[in-house]
This record gives structure tokens, sequence and C-alpha cells, in this order.
């Protein structure tokens, strides 16, 4: 019998990015592609918001995927199976819309990927015919590559420095100028979805994007999420986390993102020079 | 009521004019470090003020109050020493007599009623009660009677002051309550909005323990509308279900470069330093940046509690608020508290645009003089704006503290909850009733942005409903 909260799995899926399947029934059984949780590691820990890559009803789990790169998830990454997180409040935000559109295109970037896959694994199972475009920065970053293309029905990778696949997504243009598509969801870095959003926009591919800005409690109450969608004021959280592509005020967006930058790696450089001692403090 | 022998108690002669005093920090001290700020009683203090009560046969007092503590009984148990029965006699009323002690905005309730307030100061009730709770706390809970179980189950969504009251009251009737709460850590709005020098976190966390203590099963982490939703609960073996899910949802100004870094809404910041602890940051790892020249947009407790947070992080505060000194809504002490500490007001202007740098931080915001008209049909006298009056301030924090309204996501996913479509609040009758049958709601959620003690009273009243309710059913 497992812990509530308890890490039942732990995956390394790439150089920094790890992936933990936790025990909660409760969240496992209302789980949808598209939502999200809030995950706190411990009695001093930040909430942070990582988006559901699977569930297992029966199993009791679900899961999310992580990149190491502050603080709270570099102290995560070092935690293993069999460890409790204090607490994980879920599932949030509006599930996706799943439905036979047609031709579905999935774009995923980074740590990203791990969630576009019950997407779109989802879109194939309604029907649609999927492409699927994995990006990463370069090809030690890349993972789940066998996974997405047992999914899709064609798989396309991209790398930033060209180290694997396409060297950035600009083949994408010319794919769109040979390929009809009904439907396009992106999952990645901000700059990712918004060149995705601007490739699709000419051709009217209604372009759905995944946001995570930075959140507190994750359910509407700090509006620290806000973000402007077609000139509208709109909570990332509540009304989202999927909003139309071309109608996203990304710059906005990054802006928002960037406003704890300094604290950010303040935290991350003094945990660095204590991490080392292992004091303790990511054991349970 | 009980009535009380008057001649038995008779008070001496003569009654102080002026209440005890209750020690502070001094506003220099205090506002460089989050402790409390009120220290409370000592025992000698308690027992002067206790025999300033005349024990009156029919006690105002208690009318005054939202769950109706039997005052002068209590206040009797304080002047014989008999403290252990003291509180217990407000705990048959008050599942939270610490927190009441201290944020009850007692001026406006027991104490206005009371009749030595006439001559003189009312009895400081407010503190006597925080005395005899802070007593239990260092001498160990006692724990009440509990009927015998009815097999009854009861949800209760949201552990703050109105589902803690509720679920005390049923649990200790015999029925089986589960507490859900969306937040990592329960108290509602006594953790994550009131701040810590005003309530320290560990006298809610010890509220609740004794809460938990009675047998209420508290989830964390559980969004009722999302983990789970109350037709899934009644469909599961719930027989009641009380809604007590607070204002959440923070108010914005809809002015121009709102989204500016730099602006919180007063939820956010307290969120942030309250609830994650962000003063302590980076020891907690929840982080807040705060400049020199904070302003608070707003004139309620809720402003007060960010303008007195900023300052105690380092900052000059100022308040904006649109309407003038006689309208602030926050309560008088917390207004004089602040002032103490440094805090600048500017009356009748309200914000008009935000100003960013090229980082897109705040950097001035554009304000406009108001001024008061006729009042309105509340009272409240309304406001305008003087044409041309428009000045700039410099800033580099913005708290937007201009109110909040209930989360709607138990609304969106109960079909048949009946809401005021204008301010989000579920509707329920006298008895705290909604549109569906076994359906309960209070605090917050009901009324709009209210007190701690007015929404622990509505968990009162729902408790009794819900108790009336499961024993007439079948």
């Amino acid at each position: 019998m497992y812990k509530m909260y308890e890490i039942v799995c732990k995956k390394r899926l790439a150089h920094k990015e790890t992936l933990f399947e936790i025990y909660a029934p409760q969240i496992a059984a209302k789980s949808q592609p598209g939502q999200f949780l809030i995950v706190v590691p411990h009695e001093r820990g930040e909430r942070i918001p990582l988006t559901i890559c699977g569930y297992d009803i029966k199993k009791g789990t679900v899961s999310f995927a992580f990149h190491e790169v502050g603080k709270t998830t570099k102290e995560m990454g070092l935690m293993e199976e069999g460890d409790c997180l204090l607490n994980v409040t879920g599932p949030l935000g509006n599930p996706s819309e799943i439905k036979k559109f047609g031709k579905v295109l999935c774009v995923g970037g980074s740590i990203m990927i791990a969630p576009l896959l019950l997407q779109v694994k989802a879109m194939k199972e309604a029907g649609n015919h999927v492409t699927t475009v994995l990006g990463c920065r370069s090809k030690e970053f890349l993972f789940m590559e066998d996974e997405a293309r047992a999914l899709s029905d064609k798989l396309y990778i991209a790398s930033d420095d060209g180290s694997i696949g396409y060297k950035g997504l600009d083949f994408l243009k010319e794919l769109l100028k040979i390929e009809k598509f009904d439907r396009c969801v992106a999952l990645g870095p901000v700059v990712m979805m918004r060149e995705v959003s601007e490739i699709t926009r000419p051709y009217g591919i209604p372009t759905i994007v995944t946001l995570t800005p930075i959140m507190i409690d994750g359910m509407g109450m700090c509006g620290v999420c806000r973000v402007t969608v077609g000139g509208k004021m709109l909570f990332g959280c509540v009304d989202g986390p999927e909003f139309d592509g071309h109608k996203v005020d990304f710059d906005g967006l990054i802006q928002r993102q960037r406003m704890m930058l300094p604290e950010e790696r303040l935290s991350s450089m003094l945990w660095e020079m204590h991490g080392e001692c292992k004091c303790g403090r990511n054991k349970a | 009521m009980e009535s009380v022998n008057v001649a038995e108690t008779k008070p001496k002669p003569k009654i102080k004019k002026e209440a005890v005093e209750m020690p502070k920090q001094e506003p220099k001290v205090r506002v460089k470090n989050f402790n409390e700020v009120a220290l409370g009683y000592t025992e000698e203090m308690a027992l002067e003020e206790a025999n300033r009560c005349l024990q009156c046969p029919k006690p105002q007092c208690v009318t005054g109050c939202p769950v109706e503590v039997p005052i002068p009984q209590f206040i009797k148990c304080i002047r014989e020493k008999k403290y252990a029965e003291g509180i217990a006699i407000i705990k048959t009323k008050n599942a939270l007599p610490a927190v009441c002690g201290r944020v009850c905005p007692q001026e406006e309730q027991c104490q206005a009623k009371c009749v030595v307030g006439k001559v003189g100061e009312p009895v400081s009730i407010g503190r006597l009660e925080r005395f005899l709770a802070d007593w239990e706390r260092e001498h160990g809970f006692q724990m009440p009677e509990k009927a015998p179980p009815t097999g009854k189950k009861v949800a209760i969504i949201g552990a703050g002051p109105a589902g803690l009251t509720a679920a005390a009251d049923l649990v200790k009737l015999g029925h089986e309550v589960t507490i859900y709460e969306a937040l990592h850590v329960g108290g509602g709005v006594l953790m994550y909005g009131i701040p810590e020098f005003r309530l320290p976190k560990v006298i809610v966390r010890n509220e609740i323990e004794y809460i938990k203590k009675l047998g209420v099963d508290l989830r964390l982490g559980h969004l009722v509308g999302r983990t789970v939703t109350i037709p899934e609960l009644m469909k599961s073996g719930t027989d009641a279900v009380f809604i007590g899910s607070g204002a959440g949802l923070p108010q914005f100004t809809g002015c121009p470069g709102e989204n500016l870094g730099g602006i919180y809404s007063a939820n956010e910041f307290l969120i942030r330093v309250n609830l994650m602890k962000a003063y302590a940051f980076p020891e907690y790892d929840t982080p807040i940046r705060i400049g020199k020249h904070v302003v608070v947009i707003g004139g309620g407790n809720v402003a007060m509690d960010c303008a007195r947070s900023a300052m105690r992080l380092g900052a000059d505060v100022c308040l904006v608020y649109r309407r003038s000194r006689d309208e602030l809504p926050a309560r008088k002490e917390e207004i004089e508290n602040a002032e103490e500490e440094g805090l600048v007001c500017k009356f009748l202007a309200a914000p008009v645009e935000f100003y960013g740098d090229e980082k897109g931080w705040v950097k001035a915001m554009k304000c406009i003089c108001m001024e008061l008209g006729e009042p309105d049909k509340s009272g409240r006298r309304s406001v305008k704006p003087i044409p041309g009056s428009e000045f700039v301030m410099e800033t580099d924090t913005v708290i937007i503290a201009i109110g909040q309204t209930p989360n709607p996501i138990i609304q969106r996913t109960t079909e048949g909850l009946v809401t005021d479509p204008r301010h989000g609040t579920i509707k329920v009758d006298e008895n705290c009733k909604t549109s569906l049958d076994g359906v309960y709601a209070g605090g917050d959620v009901a009324t709009g942005a209210a007190t701690v003690i007015s929404a622990m009273g509505m968990g009162k009243k729902a408790a009794k409903a819900i108790h009336e309710y499961l024993m007439n059913k079948k």
C-alpha cells in the first residue's frame, strides 16, 4: 500500500528532465488531458504548477514531469521512490477539448513533451490523424521519441542547434504549404508557442497553447497568473491553462514570467552552495 | 440565557472608567518584525479588567455577539480564577476563541452594547476572551463531551472560520464530519489572509488541532469542484454539505498597465507573505519582491494588513483611498496601529493608469482626485472624480486591495445551486440553506467579503439547521 503523495516511480527522462508518478487516487480518478497539479514538495517549499502527463485510475497514480532548473525542481530531483511530497492538489484548470477534428498537428517542446503525448494519445483515440513534432534544445535533451513515434501517424524532430532532426521550426512553414491541418496544439516554452502560433496564423489553423505562468494557489485566488488574451485579462489557472494562441499577448506573458527571476536565481544559488552538504531538507 | 444572581457577584462600588490597557510592542520595534503586536493581558490585568464587568442580569453584550458567547458567565469565571471553567463556557458557543479574541471587531459588536461603555470605556471582552484562550493553550486543551454517533455524514467545504465552526458543532452532535480544504494547510483566510503579527499562525494551527481532535477528518489539497464535486459527494453517501469556501477571487482596477511587474493583488501579496512565509525568504522558498515606495489601493482591513506587512518588509507605504478618512471601512484600531507604524494616507484619490520602466516593472501611477457626493441607499457616500485633477505619484510596488468575490468553481460544478449573478454569492435563506436539498452555505461565499466572526456566526447557524435536517431525514 502506498502512502499519500508517495513517489511510486521516478524516471530520468533526459539530462535534467525527471518524471514522477505519485500516489494520489482522488486526483487520478478525475484527471483529464490538459489539466495541471499544484505540487508542494515540503513544509518550506513553494507551490508549483506542473502539467499532468499521465494517470492510472486502477493504481491510483498521477504523473508529471519537471525540468530541474530552479531550487524547488532541483531539490525534487533528489527525491527518490518511496519519498513523499507534502501535498499535491488537482486536477486543476480546464481539460483539453478532445474530439475528432480531422488532421491535428501536435507540437511539444522541452519538458512539455511529456504532457503533449497525453494529448497525442487522446487525439488519436478520438479518431484524428496526428502529426507530432518534438522540439528540444539539442540532442541530449530529447526524450520519449519512441513513445511519440508509436502514438503518432507522423513524427518530426527538431532541435535549436540542429544536432538532431530539423534545425529550428522553420520546416513547419514548408510543411504547412503542402499539408492541411484542422487544429494545432502547442505545449512548450513560451517562445516556442509564440513561434508556432505565428506559423499557423496565416493558414487560420485554430492553435491551442498551454500557458504555464507563475502561479501560487492555482485556483483563482492570487491572480499572479493573469495574462492578456484578446485584450481581456484572464487567469491562467481557472480560465486556462489552454488559450487561443492567436490571441495571447506573449510579450506580456514573458515579462510577467521574469518578474521574480533575481529571487529565483538567489534561491537556487544559495541552495547550490548548501546543496552539496545534503542537509537533509529534501528527505522526508 | 441563564440569569445571574446580582447580589452574589455585586462588583465593587466604583467602576473604573478606563479599561485596562493591553501591552503592545512599541511601533518602532514592531515595524521591524512579524511578531504579534498585541501582547495579551497578564493574570493581574485580566482580573482587574474582569472586575469592571457589571454582571448584568440581562446582558446586552451577548446580543451583540454573532455566536452568542455567554459573556458575563465567562468573565465571572475569570474573577474567580476558574479559568478552565471559563474557557469551557466560551467553547460551548465558539470553537475559535483565540482567533476571535484577536480579530473580532468587538468595538462594533459585544463591546458596543456593554453598559459600562455608557459611562466610560466598555469592558474589554475580546481581550478577556483572548486571555482565557491563551491560558488554555498553555495549560492543555480539555475535550468537550460528544453526542453518540448518529451515523450521518457531513461534508464541509473550506477549512476557514465558517467551515471550522460548522465542523466543530456538527462533530460534537455526533455526526461524521469531513472537511475538504483546497489549500495545503487548513485555516483559510486565518492562514493566508490575516498576517502573523495580528494572528500568529501557531494559534490557528492549535485551533485546527483541537477541531481535528474532536474527530473531524481534514483533507487538504482537495478542491471541491475539481478533485470532487458536490453531486459526487451526495451520491457517495454524504447526507449534507456545508459550503464555506470564502471570497477568494481578487478584484482588479481595470486600469491600463495593471499587468506590470510589481503590481500585486492583495491576495497574492498576503498569500506570499503569510501562507508561504515569503518574509522569511530564502529560508522559505516563495519570494516576494518589494520596493521602497509601496502604494496600497483600498481602505478595508485587507488594505491595512497589506500596508502593515509591507512596512515590515522595509518599505514606505502610502495608502490611496477614494473616499475620506471617515469612510475608511477598516477597524479603527487597525488604522491607528498602521499610522503609528508610519502609514501615510492619501484620501480622495483613485488610480487611473500604471506606468512601467523598460523592464516592465511599475514605476509610477497616475491618480485622479475624487469628491464625495450624497449617501447612497446603503448609507455610504458616493464618490466622483474631479475632472482635470490628475496627478502622478512615483512607486515601485502597488498592492490592489479593493475587494474579493467568491470563487465560482463550486457554483459552476453544482447544477441547481442558485447564485446571485451580480456578486457571485450563493443564495441562502435565514437558516443558511441553499436552493439544493441538504446543501447549506455560509460565510463570505454567501455574504460577500465580511468578517471572521460573521462567517463563524453563519457556520454556527448552518450547523444547527443541518443537524435538524439530518435528524428529521428518514
